[in-house]
């Protein structure tokens, strides 16, 4: 049986959609697994509401994720949930930044890691690899305090 | 054989794709979903890449390059292939020496673009054989056989990406690198040279090469057939085949990647081979078109899915024939102008004179939207001018002489300067006013450089920039006034009244950088690296 894991990101341009999800797409290709991400952006990078999917198994075919199929949701705040909670599938989890302690983030630009870490509990990966991905993605000097925001998404000091 | 694994956007494949495969020169304009081709291109070791002022300008370029005999990449989003259709059309009767390949990013849904032609057709018009990868693999995988088909044929190739295509990110595994040929010309007068007397035979010349290519297409061409079910069979092109092929896992799919010349023998025999055949492509009914006029039976087609992009749950709606209203997803927020923008104020000021505003394609067009609300048209690159300019021509006295062109830097060198010396010809009885928003970038598409900017692709000085001050003077616009619209708001209000009233002919230039580039440029300074 192919098993797809589909993972929706949603939020504003200049919020860090996709470099989330980038991170997330580097801890899945590193193992080996198939993988495709799906991003639009241009205008939609102008503040506008902003959506990637990333969807990862034995064989991914489609890059996109349909209304009512995504097994996580993760969005950048509360008021986003409405516009897009058509696309989790029944039973499927939803990932907001009322599930960790948001007002303890050192710089509220590391939210987008920290989500990274509270969707991080419901996966496999561990988590040497999360942090292995998100140096790869960000510059050096914004390694510690994005490590930080990962772990206090994920429920655990760091 | 690299066995080298990586994880790409179909940009970055096209990107490497085309460096493997030995191009010489990437030249194109940029436009969303196909810009960060060559971006990605110039960041490669050697890959030698230019913005071209338009897309017309980068397929005359890259023309140059392959009457030299060695290869080149040209991009563009769909609506810039119109700008070049003029130059497209004859290179497909010149042919080539080098490989040519055009790659064109088409916008099923228009995340960002101001409608969603489907460049297809300009294959079947103008003669140019066309590929259409379906995923990053792909993308790379057919620019090589792009180049390949180019020069077995001498003929230009098109390889057509959607946004789908272009901005997701698959594995790749590349192939490795060919040595970049030597350019060296050999003189065709009457190949190259399309006088009447020459172009008729060129013309038979193409559609004998075009026969022959459609020829290889049913043979050898990049169409596999995926399952072997007898009952329901699937042809499909692109990233519709992919979302097929979950749509239906049962199904016998036809994946075409070389959609013009369509390889009409091998469908035919794959029709037979089934008992019903559904169609799937995103856009016009290209496909489906063709396949009726040559008598293939298959399913009809519902206009509905003409509209959009598809995804797998449409594909199921489609194969079951569901013909039934789709779900309206709800609407998210809209983009906007930046905070600190700084047309904001040159918007302000327009809509509290009350002007009627022939606007164009750029950030600026987002003044479309509340607060704003001040753009009255909008329809391509450059248009805002000559738009303009026809309303003033007609429109009574009082309402001509609130007509304002409002256009960017960008576009203005893009295809603003035809529109001015129009303005200088055919001068309206009332004068004319054009607003040039001066951000100092392309900003819309990510602060590209463009002449105008005196910078080069990778941002490092190009020695001279093309002044858009002098140029309006020297093609003989009456006043030209240069300004800082959020710094010196009453001189800009009184330029602009002063102008309405006057019958002159006046380029007022609102001149302040884009707060993303002055950012963009800070970080490049401390050395970071910038997206």
């Amino acid at each position: 049986m192919n098993k797809v894991t589909n993972v929706k990101f949603a939020g504003l341009g200049g919020q860090g959609i996709l470099t989330c999800t980038d991170i997330l797409g580097r801890v899945v290709f590193d193992q080996g697994i198939d993988v495709k991400k799906a991003e639009v952006h241009g205008m939609s990078q102008r503040g506008g509401s902003i959506t990637s999917d990333l969807r990862f198994g034995d064989k991914v075919l489609s890059p996109m994720i349909s209304a009512g199929q995504a097994d996580f949701l993760v969005v950048m705040g509360e008021d986003q949930i409405e516009a897009n909670q058509h696309f989790l599938k029944d039973g499927g989890i939803l990932v907001k930044p009322s599930d960790f302690e948001v007002d303890k983030l050192t710089n509220k630009r590391t939210l987008n890691v920290a989500l990274l870490g509270a969707l991080s509990r419901h996966l496999e990966f561990p988590v040497e690899l999360w942090m292995k991905a998100i140096r790869a993605q960000l510059p050096e000097r914004l390694h510690e305090v994005n490590e930080k925001a990962f772990m206090l998404g994920r429920g655990e000091a760091a | 054989m690299s066995s080298e694994r990586k994880l790409m956007s179909g940009n970055e494949a096209v990107a490497l794709g085309a460096k493997h495969a030995g191009c010489a020169l990437g030249v194109g304009y940029p436009g969303t979903p196909s810009t960060e081709i060559l971006e990605n291109y110039a960041r490669l070791e050697d890959g030698k890449a230019q913005w071209a002022p338009n897309e017309k300008v980068a397929v005359e370029v890259g023309i140059g390059v392959a009457f030299a005999g060695t290869r080149t990449i040209i991009t563009m989003k769909h609506v810039g292939l119109n700008v070049a259709a003029d130059p497209l059309f004859t290179v497909a009767y010149t042919g080539v020496a080098g490989g040519m390949v055009l790659a064109v990013a088409d916008d099923p849904g228009m995340a960002s673009s101001q409608n969603e032609q489907d460049s297809r057709n300009y294959a079947r018009a103008a003669g140019v054989p066309l590929l259409e990868p379906a995923d990053s693999q792909e993308a790379y995988d057919m620019t090589k056989l792009a180049f390949e088909i180019s020069e077995r044929w001498s003929q230009p190739v098109i390889l057509r990406l959607s946004t789908r295509v272009c901005h997701s990110k698959s594995v790749v595994v590349p192939f490795g690198s060919e040595a970049v040929p030597q350019a060296d010309y050999v003189r065709d007068i009457s190949g190259r040279v399309m006088i009447p007397a020459y172009a008729r035979p060129a013309h038979k010349r193409m559609r004998a090469k075009l026969a022959e290519i459609e020829e290889w297409n049913n043979t050898e061409g990049p169409n596999p057939i995926i399952g072997n079910s007898s009952r329901l069979g699937i042809i499909a092109n692109g990233v519709s085949a992919l979302h097929a092929q979950e749509a239906a896992p049962d199904a016998k799919v036809m994946k075409l990647g070389m959609v013009y010349p369509l390889p009409m023998k091998a469908i035919l025999e794959f029709i037979d081979s089934v008992d019903e055949c559904i169609i799937i492509e995103e856009s016009d009914p290209f496909i489906q078109t063709e396949v009726q006029a040559a008598g293939g039976k298959v399913r009809p087609r519902l206009e509905r899915y003409r509209y959009g992009e598809l995804d797998v749950t449409r594909v199921k709606r489609i194969i079951a024939g569901d013909d039934s209203e789709e779900a309206v997803p709800p609407r998210g927020r809209p983009p906007q102008l930046c905070e600190g923008c700084p047309h904001r104020a040159s918007f302000q000021l327009l809509k509290r004179i009350g002007c009627i505003v022939a606007g164009d394609i750029g950030c600026y067009t987002l003044s479309v939207l509340p607060p704003f609300e001040t753009m009255d048209t909008c329809i391509c690159m450059g248009g805002s001018i000559g738009i303009g300019l026809g309303m003033r021509h007609v429109l009574p006295e009082e309402q001509a002489r609130k007509v304002v062109s409002v256009i960017g830097d960008g576009t203005f060198i893009h295809s603003g300067l035809t529109g001015v010396a129009d303005m200088i010809c055919n001068r309206p009885k009332y004068g004319h006013v054009i607003v040039i928003l001066d951000n100092g970038t392309t900003a819309m598409t990510g602060l590209q450089e463009h002449p105008g900017t005196g910078k080069t692709l990778d941002h490092q000085p190009a020695g001279k920039a093309v002044s858009i001050e002098a140029t309006c003077e020297a093609m003989g616009v009456d006043k030209v006034v240069v300004l800082d619209p959020s710094r010196e708001m009453e001189a800009f209000e009184q330029a602009v009244r002063d102008a309405l009233a006057s019958n002159d002919l006046t380029v007022i230039i609102a001149r302040r950088p884009c707060i993303l580039a002055v950012a963009r440029d800070a970080k490049m300074a401390r050395g970071e690296k910038v997206r």
